[in-house]
């Protein structure tokens, strides 16, 4: 029997006409030849495992790097980043001391493949870099898309996607406070399963990503490596679904949740007592990312030694153990004299932690094997200097006949009979029905700091027991508003949940984003893309609000099919007492409810339009992002000064599915009037952003609408709290219990 | 004068840091257990908090009953102390034989996170004299694995002697016999139950309601009066 020598450096060298498989690992030619160009000969096995992973789409951007850009280019003046874009996730200063850490990213493929393992580690990996930054993780949130409701793979889907997160997220001992749950068509294939989370800091325990100090040890510590999710960042994240290959099962990871608890616990002791210099999580690309980043972020090179690694699996060869997606594993830079105690509190914790190798004065990043030398790059080449593509992007041709199908123009409810149909008819349709089936799966309540979770507009935490600082989340997006037109699209979810934030009471501070779209090979998925980036950008911009970090994921598309451009934006922000938060349900009876914004006749791309008339045209509502401004202004100062008691915001579905939800929730019905100047129609169904209906206690009516008269935000009075109804006067009248049934059974019927 | 009150943290534990807040609020003197510890520190009262020790992949509970710290527990929990075992803890204490019985998975097959009502059955327990002999509250429920079971015998033997000491009212969550949420040992110093006294003990957090306070402070006073 003859045994293939060891792929050495020395051995590639002496022998440049080996053929590697370069394109069964995702590269392109001219990215081969490039790597080759860069080493200078051709790469050995373990060299190309590290390239192909870090230069696949999902770790290198190398379709959208030329669009982010604009985040940075653009990004508003603000005190309150410690920590931008580049690192595991973005840092905001909340005060008093405290930074908070936050991220969304997607788990959009895995998912697919395989719901309950995907979106389990879809939560692991959001963790992970939330630890990294060095906080304590006190809050997840999940923005999910499914396709159809009624269609029988989502049955498939959504419950294990479902499972997955609560099985993960609840074992971690992480409350689930917000996110979202849409049903499209167009996302049958590929489900968007986001996952986001918020860690919890003093601004002196903020951690980077860097190794640097000759000398100093790298430490590997948690799970052992095993077969699981070798190219799962190149193979799956990268290609288009076909049809027509085999099973990916075997590409998707394992997550061990109890694992990844000890984890956090062993991490965060170790911060505490200040033995970390750098860290990075392993999460795509495993060993490959941790340590190219790791190195080509530091000062100096690494040497690692990879026959060190724990492993699950004796029989994994280099390239895989470097290219290895085994979950709940993390890589620590320590001094050489606080390698010990470092060593010593991971065992407290059981967790096995070995050190694989050291920081060296040189600038190469070499790993050995088998006493041979298998790597030797220059680690920015692998991290930072991937292929950059300039996509050709082009507005599809569809896109005039689209926006030129007029939603305004559908027929209406001829008769008040036929207006109280459709409201029930939306309420109870799947994206409008209530989410209860889902959320009760998630753990609320662990860590008791939980103000607020879904079916509120942003979910709130306590961060600090004495002075009530707290911070809110709320994730927003809608695809079918991006389809119509994505610069506006990526505005208004950006609007959504700046509004959401800011309903609560909290002040918005900053966002993340996760990017869903279609495949950028395509260039009217580019021209979305593009546009989308180029409306967030813009509008984090005026709002004040920068972008600190987040997540790309394409090739959301199966054959021709792509997904509706989906960006999912999440806003962070800070409220200095979360007993002054505002709730969405209905407090008291007798309160009077007044509509703060402007209503215009604006349905495109409307859940009416969708629920009613299965249609998708026109335009998209108007964004006016200095009105969203001075109405989260408003809603802040009147939280803040007790004007108002309950407040929410207006977006799909418009207002009457607004109060419907408030009234459901605080078990108090209301009686509506149509206000001067709008047919009961559009009141209740325009979907005009920049909108909320609050609660004000009648002690406060006359200063809130002073508040509103003197700034300039149109205020009207629009019904009252009242009764075991939501009744709109001339109209019609649903009960509560109707509305409830309606409203609850829909989600469990088609899923239970 | 107070009462120090101990809660062990074993691997996967979750709500260690919320029933150490919750014993605060009450008044009473937190103590950090580890697993590992082969004394209780001279504490007046152990809980046992929730979570998912070990990550629960065997049966609930079944390899935390076998941490060194269990040994003096057993030991002392026979002898009189005060013992409240929550959602984990409760299934470790059935583990354990302290209490008999034990939990099997929801019977719906989901995990479940809800605002649960519950009937105090037995308020003269050490953890239950702050409450009202019938007195209806409500405190979260969240679990995988909830649904208590015992044989026949057992079940009768509970409900004659008054140690079932909370049942579900409005929804059964779990599918657990007769309602059952909480019971207690014949002496009535160890009490378990399902859902999570220690989120409910301060207005805002949660459900925004307290009704889970009176189990600590309950057993601050027992304590205190003794």
């Amino acid at each position: 029997m003859s045994r293939t020598p060891l792929d050495t450096v020395e051995h590639a060298a002496a022998t440049p006409d080996v053929e590697l498989p370069w394109a069964e690992l995702g590269l392109k030619k001219d990215e081969y030849e490039r790597v080759v160009e860069i080493l200078g000969r051709r790469p050995t096995g373990a060299e190309l495992a590290m390239y192909s992973v870090m230069w696949s789409e999902h770790c290198s951007y190398k379709s959208s790097k030329v669009h982010l850009r604009q985040f940075g280019e653009k990004a508003p003046e603000s005190d309150a980043l410690l920590v931008g874009i580049g690192e595991n996730a973005g840092v905001v200063d909340v005060g008093q001391g405290y930074a908070v850490t936050f991220k969304v990213e997607s788990h959009n493929h895995p998912s697919y493949v395989e719901p309950y393992q995907g979106a389990a580690t879809g939560v692991g990996g959001i963790v992970r870099d939330i630890i990294a930054m060095g906080a304590r993780p006190v809050a997840v949130v999940d923005p999910l898309r499914f396709g159809a409701a009624d269609h029988p793979d989502t049955k498939r889907v959504l419950p294990g996607v479902v499972a997955g997160i609560g099985g993960y997220g609840n074992c971690l001992g992480l409350p689930n406070i917000g996110g979202e749950v849409v049903f499209d068509a167009c996302y049958q294939g590929n489900p968007l399963v986001n996952a986001g989370a918020i860690g919890v800091m003093r601004h002196e325990d903020i951690h980077l990503a860097k190794a640097s100090g000759a000398g100093n040890k790298v430490i590997l510590y948690g799970a052992r490596t095993g077969g699981d999710g070798i190219g799962g960042a190149s193979i799956l994240a990268s290609e288009t679904f076909d049809d027509a290959k085999p099973s990916k099962r075997p590409a998707v990871q394992v997550g061990d949740p109890f694992q990844e608890k000890l984890l956090i616990e062993c991490t965060l002791e170790a911060f505490a007592e200040k033995l970390v210099v750098g860290i990075q999580d392993l999460g795509a690309a495993g060993l490959s990312c941790a340590t190219s980043e790791l190195a080509s972020n530091g000062s100096g090179g690494m040497r690692v030694t990879l026959d060190d690694v724990p492993l699950r699996d004796s029989t994994l060869s280099p390239e895989e153990i470097l290219m290895s997606e085994s979950q709940e594993r993390m890589c620590a830079v320590v001094e050489p004299a606080k390698v010990d105690r470092f060593l010593e509190i991971c065992e407290k914790w059981d967790v096995i932690a070995t050190v694989i190798g050291e920081v060296t004065d040189g600038d190469r990043l070499e790993i050995f094997w088998h006493g041979g030398k298998i790597v030797d790059v220059d680690p920015r080449t692998v991290a930072h200097d991937g292929p950059v593509y300039e996509r050709p992007y082009a507005r599809p041709d569809w896109q005039d006949a689209l926006q030129a199908d007029d939603a305004n123009k559908l027929p209406r409810p001829a008769s008040a009979a036929e207006l109280k149909a459709q409201v029930l008819k939306l309420v109870g349709s799947p994206n409008q029905a209530s989410k209860k089936w889902i959320t009760s799966q998630y753990d609320h309540f662990v860590q008791g700091n939980t103000v607020l979770a879904q079916p509120e507009d942003s979910g709130m935490i306590r961060v600090d027991e004495e002075s009530g600082l707290g911070v809110a989340i709320a994730t927003d997006g809608n695809g079918r508003y991006a389809k119509l037109d994505p610069y506006t699209g990526a505005q208004l979810a950006l609007a959504e949940a700046y509004r959401n934030v800011a309903t609560t009471g909290a002040k918005p501070l900053a966002v993340s984003d996760c990017l869903n779209f279609g495949s950028p090979e395509d260039p009217a998925v580019m021209w979305q893309f593009a546009e989308a980036v180029r409306g967030l950008a813009d509008g984090c911009l005026q709002l004040g609000t920068p972008v600190t970090g987040g997540n790309v994921s394409l090739y959301n598309q199966t054959g021709e099919a792509a997904i509706h451009p989906t960006p999912v934006v999440a806003v962070l922000g800070v409220i200095d007492d979360v007993a002054r938060r505002t709730p969405v349900a209905f407090q008291e009876e007798g309160q009077l409810l007044y509509l703060l914004g402007d209503t215009r006749e604006e349905f495109g791309g409307s859940a009416w339009s969708q629920v009613v008339h299965d249609h998708l045209g026109g335009l998209p509502p108007a964004v006016d992002l200095e009105r969203e401004r001075l109405l989260a202004e408003i809603l802040i100062s009147a939280s803040r000064d007790g004007m108002i008691d309950s407040a929410h915001d207006l977006s799909d579905g418009g207002l009457v599915q607004a109060v419907v939800e408030s009234a459901l929730l605080g078990g108090k019905g209301a009686r509506l009037v149509v206000p001067d100047g709008l047919d009961a129609f559009t009141f209740l169904f325009s979907e005009s952003a920049g909108r909320a209906v609050v609660a004000v206690p009648r002690s406060e009516e006359l200063r809130f609408t002073d508040m509103c008269g003197a700034r300039g935000l149109p205020a009207t009075r629009v019904g009252v709290v009242d009764g075991a109804a939501v009744e709109v006067q001339g109209e019609f009248a649903l009960t509560l219990d109707e509305l409830r049934e309606t409203h609850e059974n829909t989600i469990p019927a088609l899923l239970a | 004068m107070t009462a120090r009150i101990g809660v062990v943290t074993f691997p996967g534990s979750l709500d260690d840091r919320d029933t150490r807040r919750a014993i605060r609020i009450a008044g009473a003197e937190p103590v950090a257990l580890w697993h590992k510890d082969k004394d209780l520190k001279q504490v007046d009262a152990v809980v046992l908090c929730g979570g998912f020790s070990y990550g629960d992949y065997l049966r609930a509970g079944a390899i935390a009953r076998f941490s060194p710290v269990m040994e003096p527990l057993i030991e002392q929990a026979k002898a009189g102390l005060p013992v409240l075992g929550i959602c984990n803890g409760f299934q470790i204490l059935t583990e354990a034989h302290l209490l008999p019985g034990g939990m099997l998975g929801n019977d719906h097959l989901h995990f479940i996170c809800r605002d649960q009502k519950l009937r105090v059955e037995n308020a003269e327990t050490a953890w239950t004299g702050d409450y009202r002999q019938g007195q209806e509250i409500s405190i979260p429920l969240k679990n995988m694995d909830g649904r208590y079971v015992a044989d026949a015998r057992t079940v009768d033997a509970l409900e004659a002697e008054g140690r079932v000491v909370f049942r579900y009212l409005d929804v059964n969550p779990n599918g657990s016999l007769n309602d059952i949420a909480g019971i207690t040992n014949e002496a009535g110093n160890v009490v378990g139950l399902m859902p999570h006294p220690e989120h409910a003990v301060e207005p805002l957090i949660g459900t925004g309601r307290t009704d889970g306070l009176p189990f600590f402070t309950s057993i601050l006073k027992k304590l205190v009066n003794a």
